[in-house]
């Protein structure tokens, strides 16, 4: 992946702020490399990379700094790129679809396709030259010639998107940045209740097998995760290494 | 010392500490982020203890106070829009399957949470509650199939929805930096799965003859309402927006794919409130209306 000059630029920053500020280098670098990582490790692996480490987006990888808004919509342009990706590729496996509905559902994968790509490509353009490079995804994990598996992943990405944006809405300092994530998050939140619905009619809003991702049917309330347990999942999908700092 | 250790000890004796450790309080923010690593799991709160730690009840902003109540209407009407269609004994239509009806009650239960969600975050701030007494559903004789005709009803349904989707994105900026938007922004998107399966549920109703995108498309005549029916046209004005940000979204990046449809499909539009206000008026008596 190649780096923009302004990542590079922030990091130079960082580093150099931590020789005179060492918390800097203590709270930072949560960095995921896979699936794994918790809240707690973070602090204490962050406190044995003071100042020396090495820096990681000079090996590839993309880095999201969630110090500004700037950071927030590069973690959403990183989800859309990994969504986007997923549904072109569902796209260029010509997956069967089944039953009744077989049509419907190719021709709805499709919408979604060309949906989630016009996000991918807003935030590239909303974010221009303070845009992450482009993610190189691993969708080994996915049979794309089982509708079943291709259904099953397109729930997982969908349902994660909505609980994404709904755990960064928070942070989001911009009222106008605030309103984009909301136009799109709903059309996210369309798009998961539809596949749950073609993987079983009436689970559209099921929020008691949402729990996990923050939803509380008790409360009628979808999911809402924070960036790093939603990184955490994403993980699984995205062979780029995606740092994490200023959470 | 280390500031983790100390954020730790004080938890043990103040349960609250992070949430008085508000991140939007800038003099906070610096310790907060060093915190929050150690409190990831003990975040989920209910929206009416939150209110009470972050503020203490009374002191609710009045702007806040104002979207909260505002909501709180809006829910009341779809809770009673949706009971009456279960309860009723003036309902007339039968509902198609099994499955139908349970998507209803569903969707019913969701908001009958959100309304004891919202009166329990207003406390003695909630507005006046909303009887179904107080709604006319047959819309003055827009809708007068409401309860007797399932296509009607579901019309009136995805209406509802639609707007409270919209409803709810045009309040968020209004919570901007209020601890209450993350639970706005949950209710939001509960709002806007309920919307997508109406839709499906509509076209399955046609047997055929309609398609209703789970999304909200463009009419079959390129106008903003893609519901099929006029009357409310107010619920889709200016869903047909193709430009975000100053970024035309049609055929962005070099993508022919990307028509108008898949333009206006890709992003839902806010509503302001006095737009909704109106809508919500159709289906409130006189002496009730918002």
């Amino acid at each position: 992946m190649t780096m923009k000059n302004n990542e590079l630029e922030t990091k130079s920053e960082l580093r150099e702020a931590s020789l005179f500020d060492k918390t800097v280098g203590r709270r930072s670098f949560l960095q995921y490399a896979g699936a794994g990582a918790a809240g707690i490790a973070l602090v204490a692996a962050g406190c044995k990379k003071d100042r020396g480490y090495e820096n990681p987006t000079m090996n590839g990888g993309a880095t999201l700094d969630f110090k500004d808004d700037v950071g927030v919509l590069n973690y959403a342009y990183a989800l859309e790129q990994l969504e986007a990706a997923f549904y072109i590729q569902v796209a260029n496996s010509n997956t069967q679809f089944t039953g009744a509905n077989a049509a419907a559902k190719k021709a709805y994968f499709q919408d979604i396709q060309f949906h989630e790509i016009a996000h991918r490509e807003f935030f590239k353009a909303a974010l221009s030259t303070n845009a992450i490079g482009s993610l190189e995804v691993d969708f080994s994990s996915i049979d794309f010639t089982s509708e079943a598996s291709v259904l099953g992943a397109a729930m997982a990405f969908e349902d994660l998107g909505v609980a994404a944006y709904n755990g960064a809405g928070p942070r989001i300092k911009t009222g106008a940045y605030l309103l984009l994530a909301g136009k799109i998050v709903s059309v996210e939140a369309r798009h998961a209740a539809y596949v749950r619905d073609m993987i079983s009619n009436g689970s559209f809003a099921d929020l008691n097998s949402l729990a996990p991702l923050g939803a509380n049917n008790a409360g009628g309330l979808d999911g809402a995760l924070t960036p790093d347990k939603v990184l955490a999942i994403a993980g699984k999908y995205v062979k780029t290494k995606i740092n994490v700092i200023n959470l | 010392m280390n500031i983790v250790n100390i954020l730790e000890e004080i938890e043990k004796v103040d349960g609250e500490i992070y949430e008085r450790l508000n991140p939007r309080r800038a003099a906070m923010k610096s310790f907060f982020n060093m915190g929050k690593k150690i409190s990831l799991a003990a975040m989920p709160l209910a929206l009416g203890s939150m209110f009470q730690k972050a503020y203490g009840q009374t002191t609710l902003p009045t702007a806040v106070v104002d979207v909260l109540n505002f909501a709180l209407s809006l829910e009341y009407l779809e809770y009673h829009f949706y009971n009456h269609a279960l309860l009723g004994t003036d309902v007339t239509f039968t509902y198609p399957t099994a499955a139908a009806k349970t998507a209803i009650t569903t969707i019913r239960d969701h908001e009958k949470a959100h309304v004891d969600l919202l009166i329990g975050a207003l406390g003695s701030s909630a507005r006046a509650p909303i009887a179904y007494a107080d709604t006319d559903f047959r819309a003055g004789g827009t809708f007068s199939a409401v309860y007797s005709d399932y296509g009607t009803f579901l019309a009136v349904a995805q209406g509802f929805e639609d707007t409270g989707v919209r409803a709810y994105k045009g309040q968020a900026g209004n919570l901007l930096g209020s601890p209450v938007l993350q639970t706005a922004l949950q209710i939001h998107s509960v709002e806007a799965r309920h919307a997508s399966h109406i839709r499906q549920m509509r076209t399955a109703a046609s047997n055929g003859t309609a398609v209703y995108k789970p999304w909200v498309s463009l009419g079959a005549s390129g106008q903003a309402n893609d519901s099929g029916v006029a009357a409310v046209d107010a619920v889709y004005a200016g869903e047909d927006l193709t430009v975000q940000a100053n970024a035309n979204i049609v055929g962005i990046g070099g993508n022919a794919g990307i028509t108008k449809a898949a333009a206006v499909e890709s992003f839902d539009e806010p509503l302001d409130k006095a737009s909704v206000v109106t809508i919500a008026n159709l289906f409130l008596r006189d002496g009730k209306k918002l």
